[in-house]
C-alpha cells in the first residue's frame, strides 16, 4: 500500500506539524507501511497548463506522478479566505479528471477560525469526488489554539489524527478487496 | 461525396487504424524492436488489404513507446506494399509542421499510391512534441487552426497567396508535386467534444471522430452538433462525411474478446496515458449500445450497425492493435472481418 501525505501549503507551519502528527501515528500504528510526505512548500511547483501529468518535468513531474502512484492519500490544507490554498487547487488542476479512481483519499485541516469548519465540506469533498477518489468521510479540523510552540498539545486531536489513519488505512484495504472481488467477477 | 472518393452505394467503408504505438506485449512482458514493429506496420496493412478492408492509417506521436514519429514515410512504404486500400494519417499533427512539408509529403505518398493517400490532420492529446520541436504550448489552438486552414488552403489551390503568424508569408507559391486528381480528402480529427466538431462543421471540413469509450448515445450529440455547424456555415452536410474511430476487438465470444483484449488496453494505457482502464468501464463495452465494438462477429455487425443506423457516418475505423497485441491475434481478426462481418456490413449500409 503506497501513502502519500500532501501538505498543500507553500506557507505556514501548522498544517506540516500535523502532516507530522499523522504520519508519526500512521508508522507507530503501521510500521511496515510507508508514507511519503510531500510538503509543496519544497517544491517548485509549475501552474497547469493543461497538459498530461507525464509530460511535466522536474518537481511539478515529481509531485504528480507521486499522487498518482498513490493508493491512499492524506491531504493536509489551511483555510485562506473561506477556502483551500492556491498551491492545492492547482495540483488538482495538474491531474487527470479520473485522477483519484481507486484511491482513498482523507483530510486534515487547519484553520485560524473555527468559522472555517464546513469549508472542507463545502469546497474540497466536492473535488475529490469529481476526481473519483473514495473520501474519508470524517476529517480532522485542527485549530490555532491546539497548537503551542510548533507542537499539537491537545491530546483530543491526536486522537482524532489516530483514528483518521486508522480509517484511512482500513478504508484503502476495504476498498481495495472489494474491487479485487469484483473484478475476479469479471474473468478478464 | 466524391470529392472525398466516397461512394456510399458501396456501403460503409470499414478501415484499420494504428497509432504506432511500440508497448511491450503484457502477457511476456516483452517488445519487439522498433524494426520490426513497423515491418509488422506495413504486413498488417497488406493483410488488411487482403481482407477486403477499405482503408489503413497510421498516427504521428512524439514520445515514448511508440514508433510511427515519421509516420508519412511508414505511409509511403505502405503505399508501395498495396495496391488498392485508401492509405492516410491518424493523425498528422499540424499544429507542429509545416504545412507544406506535409502537403509534399502526402501528395508523393498520392502519386506512389496512384492516388489513395488522404490527410487526417489533428493538433496532439500530448504536448511533448511542442518541446522537441520547438513550438509554444500555449500557442496550441492558434497554431493549429492556422496552419490547418493553410494545409486546406495548398489542398484547394494551385498558386498560394498566404499570410499568417507561425510561418513566412507564400507568395504565389506553387507547392509540388500535386495529387493525382490535384486534391485530396484531407479531414479534421475530432476528439469528440461537440466544441470541436462544430469548427469542422463551420469549415466544411470531413470529421474524424475519435472515441474511446462510452455510451454510443452521447457521441450522437457530437454528430449532429458537426451537421447543424455545417448547415450553419452555409454547407451541405449530405456532400461531408463522418468517420468514427475506436477499439474493435472480435472473437469467437464476447467473454474471449474481453480476455484477450483487455490486458493490451489497459498496461498500454497505463504506459502511454497514467492510468489504465477500469475493468467496469471495461465489462459494459460488449454492450450492444456501446461505442467500443468488442465481442463475437455477429454482435460487433449489430453493434456497427446501430452505429450507422444513428449516426448515417461514411467510415468506421478499428483500432485492433493497440498495447503489444501479437500479430497472430490481428490476423485472427482479420480474417473475421474479411469472412463475416465486412459482407455483412457492406450489404446492410449500402445505399440504393
Amino acid at each position: 500500500m503506497k501513502i502519500v501525505g500532501l501538505s498543500g501549503s507553500i506557507v505556514g507551519s501548522k498544517t506540516r506539524i500535523a502532516m507530522n502528527s499523522a504520519k508519526k501515528a500512521l508508522t507507530e500504528k503501521y510500521p511496515d507501511l510507508e508514507m511519503t510526505l510531500i510538503d509543496l512548500a519544497d517544491y517548485d511547483v509549475k501552474f497547469s497548463d493543461g497538459r498530461n501529468f507525464l509530460d511535466y518535468e522536474g518537481d511539478t513531474g515529481f509531485v504528480t506522478k507521486t499522487i498518482m502512484e498513490a493508493d491512499a492519500i492524506i491531504i493536509g490544507t489551511p483555510i485562506f479566505q473561506a477556502s483551500i490554498p492556491a498551491a492545492l487547487k492547482n495540483i488538482f488542476d495538474l491531474l487527470p479528471v479520473n485522477a483519484f479512481q481507486d484511491k482513498v483519499v482523507s483530510m486534515l485541516v487547519t484553520a485560524g477560525s473555527p468559522k472555517h469548519y464546513l469549508v472542507a465540506d463545502l469546497q474540497l469533498k466536492p473535488i475529490l469526488s469529481y476526481m473519483k477518489a473514495q473520501i474519508v468521510q470524517t476529517y480532522v479540523f485542527i485549530e490555532e489554539r491546539d497548537f503551542h510552540q510548533k507542537e499539537i498539545v491537545n491530546d483530543d486531536v491526536l486522537h482524532r489524527l489516530d483514528r483518521l489513519v486508522e480509517d484511512t488505512v482500513v478504508l484503502t484495504e476495504t476498498f481495495k478487496k472489494v474491487r479485487e472481488d469484483k473484478e475476479a467477477e469479471y474473468d478478464f | 461525396m466524391k470529392k472525398y472518393r466516397i461512394d456510399e452505394s458501396k456501403g460503409l467503408e470499414f478501415g484499420i487504424y494504428t497509432l504506432g504505438d511500440h508497448l511491450p506485449n503484457p502477457a511476456t512482458g516483452e517488445r519487439i524492436s522498433a524494426q520490426e514493429r513497423i515491418h509488422e506496420i506495413i504486413d498488417y496493412a497488406k493483410l488488411a488489404e487482403q481482407a477486403g478492408v477499405d482503408f489503413f492509417s497510421v498516427g504521428e506521436s512524439h514520445q515514448e513507446y511508440f514508433a510511427t514519429q515519421a509516420h508519412a514515410v511508414v505511409l509511403s512504404a505502405i503505399a508501395q506494399a498495396t495496391e488498392k486500400i485508401k492509405i492516410a494519417s491518424s493523425s498528422t499533427i499540424i499544429s507542429t509542421s509545416d504545412p507544406v512539408r506535409v502537403y509534399e509529403n502526402f501528395a508523393t505518398v498520392d502519386l506512389i499510391s496512384k492516388g489513395r493517400a488522404e490527410i487526417v490532420a489533428g493538433r496532439a492529446s500530448r504536448v511533448g512534441l511542442f518541446d522537441l520541436l520547438g513550438y509554444d504550448i500555449r500557442n496550441y489552438e492558434e497554431l493549429y487552426e492556422e496552419k490547418f486552414d493553410l494545409l486546406r488552403q495548398i489542398n484547394e489551390e494551385e498558386v498560394v497567396n498566404w499570410s499568417g503568424e507561425f510561418r513566412a508569408p507564400l507568395k504565389d507559391a506553387r507547392v509540388l508535386p500535386r495529387p493525382v486528381n490535384g486534391s485530396m480528402p484531407i479531414w479534421r480529427a475530432v476528439g469528440g467534444t461537440p466544441a470541436s466538431a462544430m469548427k469542422a462543421g463551420y469549415a466544411g471540413v470531413p470529421m474524424f471522430m475519435a472515441h474511446l469509450g462510452g455510451t454510443a448515445s452521447v457521441f450522437k450529440r457530437t454528430v449532429d452538433a458537426y451537421r447543424e455547424a455545417a448547415t450553419a456555415g452555409g454547407h451541405d452536410p449530405s456532400e461531408l462525411p463522418i468517420a468514427t474511430a475506436g477499439f474493435f476487438y472480435a472473437a469467437e465470444t464476447s467473454q474471449q474478446a474481453l480476455q484477450e483484449l483487455y490486458p493490451h488496453i489497459n498496461e498500454g494505457m497505463k504506459r502511454t496515458n497514467g492510468q489504465g482502464f477500469p475493468k467496469q468501464h471495461f465489462a459494459q463495452g460488449v454492450d450492444p449500445h456501446n461505442i467500443m465494438n468488442i465481442g463475437s462477429p455477429q454482435e460487433i455487425i449489430e453493434k456497427i450497425l446501430y452505429q450507422h443506423e444513428m449516426f448515417g457516418h461514411q467510415r468506421y475505423i478499428a483500432q485492433i492493435d493497440f498495447g503489444g497485441m501479437p500479430m497472430d491475434n490481428i490476423k485472427k481478426n482479420l480474417d473475421l472481418i474479411g469472412t463475416e462481418i465486412l459482407p455483412a456490413i457492406k450489404k446492410y449500409t449500402a445505399k440504393k
